[in-house]
Formats: C-alpha cells, structure tokens, sequence
C-alpha cells in the first residue's frame, strides 16, 4: 500500500510544482492572452460541466472511439495477414510506405469530398492516422513469433483458429499494444484537428471558437481539458496493458529460482 | 516402428553446400528407448527435425509404423531442447499441457484427467496455476514431458533435452525420463551429445560420424533394466560400454577432422 503511495506522489510531485509556479507566476497577469491560472481554473466547470460535456466532449470522445476501435481491428488484421504470407507483403509494402508518409491532416480535404463534413470524415480522419503504428507493429510482431513455439505446434497438430489465437496473436500481442499505445496519442490529435475544419460540435471546435471569440480563459480551459483527458487515457490504455500483458513484464523481469 | 532409410540431407545456401547428414539408416523397434549420440555439429538436430516431420530430407525416408513421415504425423511429440521457448509464456502451467489435448479433440473430463496425470507424474502436481517463467529451467522441460506425456504419443523424441540444465536437476530428470518410458510404454529416441547421459538411459546407442553423418556403431546397451545414478554408474559394464562409445565418438572427431 505505501509503494502505490509513494509512486502516487512521485507521479503528481513535478505536476504540483509546475501548476504551482503557473499559479503564482500568473497570478496577478493582466495580459489579455495569459489570464490567471486562477480565472482559467475558475470559468473551467461553468465552461465543460455544462451542456458542452454532452454537445462537445462526448461526440469528440464516440468519434475517438470508434476511430481507434475501427483501426485497431483492421490494423490487426491487415498485420496478420501481412506479416505472416511473404507473397501479400511483397505485393503491399510499397504502398503501405507510401501511403504512411501521407500526413493524416492533409487527407482532410480529400476526406470531406469523399465523406462530407460529417462523423464520418472525422472518424476516417482518426483511422486514417491509427492505423499505421498499429499495422507495422503488428506486422513486425507477426514475424517475430519464436521458431521453437511455431515448431511446438506443428509437432502437437495446433492449427487453425487456435494457432492463430495461441500463437500467433499472442505472440505479436507485446507489439501490438506498442502500436495501439502510439495510435492512441496520435489519435487524440487527430481527434482536435479533424474537429478544426468544418465542424459544429467537439472539444477543438470548442476551442477554435472559443479563440475566434476571444474568450480566452475559455480557449485556455479547453486545452488543459485535452491535456487532462490524455492522461486519463492513458491510464486506462495501462490498466488494461497490464491484464493483457500481465505475463510479458512477469517473464521480462526473469525466471524465479526455487 | 520407426525407420529411417538411406536418409540424406543437404543445406544449400548462398553459394555454401553442407551436407548435414551423408547416408543414414537405422530402425527404433516399438516401446524401446534408443540413444542417438555423435560429436557436436554432426546433425543430430537434423536428423530429429527429419524424423519428426518438421524438416523435408534431400533424398530418403523416416516411416513411422509403415507410413512415410512427409509432415509432423499423428502421435508422435518432441521434446525440444529450448524448454523456455518451447513454452507458451502467456498460458499457465495447465493450459500449456492442455492446449496439445484441446487441438486434437479431447472430451473435456478427459483432458483434465491426462493433464493432472502427467503433472503429477513428473513432480509438478502443485504447479498447474503457475506460469512457466515463474519455474526454473529444470522444472519447466519437467513441463515440456508433462505436455508430452499427456499427449499419449507413440513415438517421442528428445532433442539434447538437458543439455542447459545443471547437473544435479539433470540426473533427476534422466531418472525421470526413465520413469516416463517405463511408465507410459512409448517408443524413446533420444538425442544428446552426452556419452555418459546416452549409455545412463538407451537400450541401444546409436553413434554416429561427423558430417555427413553415417551411423558408426549401433550398440546395445546390456546394462539391466533396473538404474540408478549411483550403482549403474559405479557398475564396471558401465564403464566399458561409455569407454567404448567414448573411443569411437574420438574416432569419428578425428576423421571428420582429416577428410
């Protein structure tokens, strides 16, 4: 218990120090584009604990979801099937080079002709810019399945569906949850920015207008939010990291003599 | 039961020819426990990867009880000398066994029964929940036979299956492996480099030349059937038939040095 506490306060001491200089530093600001970090904090419920959590933040955080979602699925399974025939990797990989350098917010414009102004470019946006680290490491993990583990089941007839699942899957899965934590992060921004063209609901249309208003302490609040929902996200991508990979950090840390 | 004909296998790659193994024939008649011992590099892995149907020979054939080995056939399990990759790190002790038993369709009662059977049979009765890298090396190739004998094979063959255990943990498991083939009644070939270890655990030793490998000498180990590390060791026979394999093992390292 006084582990998790210690490594509680080591986690939050140097964001207490930082909000701390803010807070004092800013505190008697009257630039008009640096508010007090106290007035920020201060219009902070009355601007997200209001309507916005159910008109901006949740349609921001669905379109992140289903985003995500859709990528990791098909990210996994492109991978799969990629990384373990050498004819299909052969025949895509140039193009998946090609198609990964293609920064995701230039697909904006392209993405409103094909899908409209809708959820739907939005979510396109998302999935295209996931996609890729979950692809590539999956791919990679694929590859790196241990020759004795696939002897192993070739030897004891393991095959179809519960060799892909036991081997193959598992074996990448170390990989794949690099690929997911890194779609995640690349995920929240292309969250903002697909909500900063055409957009009438969500948290970087929130701030974009909250900028065009020039409601300052707003914008400002609006930025310390993404910032706060990234952390929780990142929380939870570790909680679930550690039910699934609860036997890649134990075999990591070493065999046990007894 | 199990036989390997005129098996021949080459390595061809990147301008380099090796010819791993040169004419080998031998048989492993049902239910017996035979030791295929040669100098390092003689393609023991080789012929073990033939036999199991994981490797395709360039010309010859393994058959196992009349039927040509083309890939891994029905009952037959190895042991492979890399327990700690041989091992599925994210499954328990139980499933590991279990996995095998579930891939070939065995009623669920069934399974549980073979799977507590072979774990208690190789000490590991308490260890089911346990993941294999929480085990030491000694006590997960334990696992490894545990998998193997649940399996019910009727061949099993072992590749150097203790050569990266220490050497107290492997007496144990030779007396163990001994324990298994007696026990279960299942055809035994076991590759290792170790002469002592060879002549310890065979029927019959079969040794053989540096590459490309021949069989030098098939010899029948008249030791009796009842061991122990103590009195075999000490029995004088026993020092006769290792001093026998020992010299013809030198014999095959030199010429393989000279030709």
């Amino acid at each position: 218990m006084s582990g998790i506490l210690a490594r509680v306060g080591y986690a939050l001491a140097l964001p207490v120090v930082l909000v701390a200089v803010w807070w004092f530093a800013s505190a008697g600001s009257t630039d008009f584009y640096f508010p007090p970090l106290s007035r920020i904090v201060a219009v902070f419920p009355d601007t997200w604990l209001s309507s916005r959590l159910a008109d901006d933040v949740l349609p921001s955080l669905t379109r992140l979801g289903i985003g995500y979602g859709v990528a990791l699925l098909a990210g996994v399974a492109l991978g799969l099937a990629i990384g373990s025939n050498r004819v299909v990797a052969a025949v895509t990989e140039p193009l998946l080079e090609f198609l990964r350098a293609i920064p995701p917010p230039v697909l904006v414009p392209i993405l409103i002709l094909v899908a409209g102004i809708g959820d739907t470019m939005k979510v396109l946006v998302i999935v295209s810019g996931c996609l890729w680290p979950v692809l590539l490491n999956t791919v990679d993990g694929v590859r790196a399945v241990d020759p004795v583990l696939a002897d192993t089941c070739r030897t004891y007839r393991v095959r179809g569906g519960r060799r892909w699942w036991h081997l193959v899957i598992r074996s990448a899965s170390p990989r794949i949850v690099t690929g997911a934590r890194q779609a995640l992060s690349v995920g929240i921004i292309l969250m903002v920015i697909s909500e900063m063209f055409a957009a009438s609901s969500g948290l970087g249309y929130a701030v974009i207008q909250f900028k065009d208003g020039f409601r300052i302490p707003q914008m400002w609040s609006g930025v310390i939010l993404l910032g706060l929902l990234g952390v929780l996200l990142s929380v939870l991508f570790r909680i679930v990291e550690h039910r699934v990979l609860g036997w890649y950090h134990g075999s990591r840390d070493g065999p046990r003599e007894r | 039961m199990l036989a390997v004909e005129e098996l021949h296998k080459v390595y061809d790659g990147r301008g380099r020819r090796v010819e791993a193994i040169g004419d080998l024939t031998f048989e492993v008649e049902a239910g017996s426990f035979v030791c295929v011992v040669g100098p390092s590099g003689c393609g023991k892995t080789t012929l073990l990867r033939c036999c199991a149907g994981l490797l395709a020979p360039t010309s010859g054939t393994v058959t196992l009880s009349g039927a040509p080995v083309t890939g891994p056939p029905e009952g037959l399990a190895v042991v492979f000398q890399e327990y700690g990759r041989s091992l599925f790190p994210w499954l328990r002790v139980a499933d590991n066994v279990d996995l095998p038993l579930r891939a070939a369709g065995v009623a669920k009662a069934t399974r549980r029964e073979l799977v507590g059977e072979a774990l208690g049979a190789v000490g590991l009765a308490d260890a089911h929940r346990a993941y294999p890298w929480q085990l030491s090396g000694g006590m997960q190739q334990r696992v490894a036979i545990a998998r193997a004998i649940a399996y019910q094979p009727r061949v099993l063959l072992l590749d150097e299956p203790f050569a990266a255990v220490d050497a107290q943990t492997r007496a144990d498991l030779e007396d163990l492996i001994r324990d298994v083939w007696r026990r279960f009644g299942m055809t035994l070939l076991f590759v290792t480099h170790d002469i002592d270890e060879a002549v310890y655990l065979g029927q019959r030793v079969i040794m053989l030349t540096s590459s490309p490998t021949r069989v030098a000498e098939d010899l029948p180990i008249d030791l009796p059937d009842e061991r122990d590390q103590l009195t075999t060791r000490g029995d004088p026979r026993f020092a006769e038939l290792r001093g026998r394999v020992y010299a013809q093992i030198q014999k095959a390292k030199l010429e393989g040095r000279t030709t």
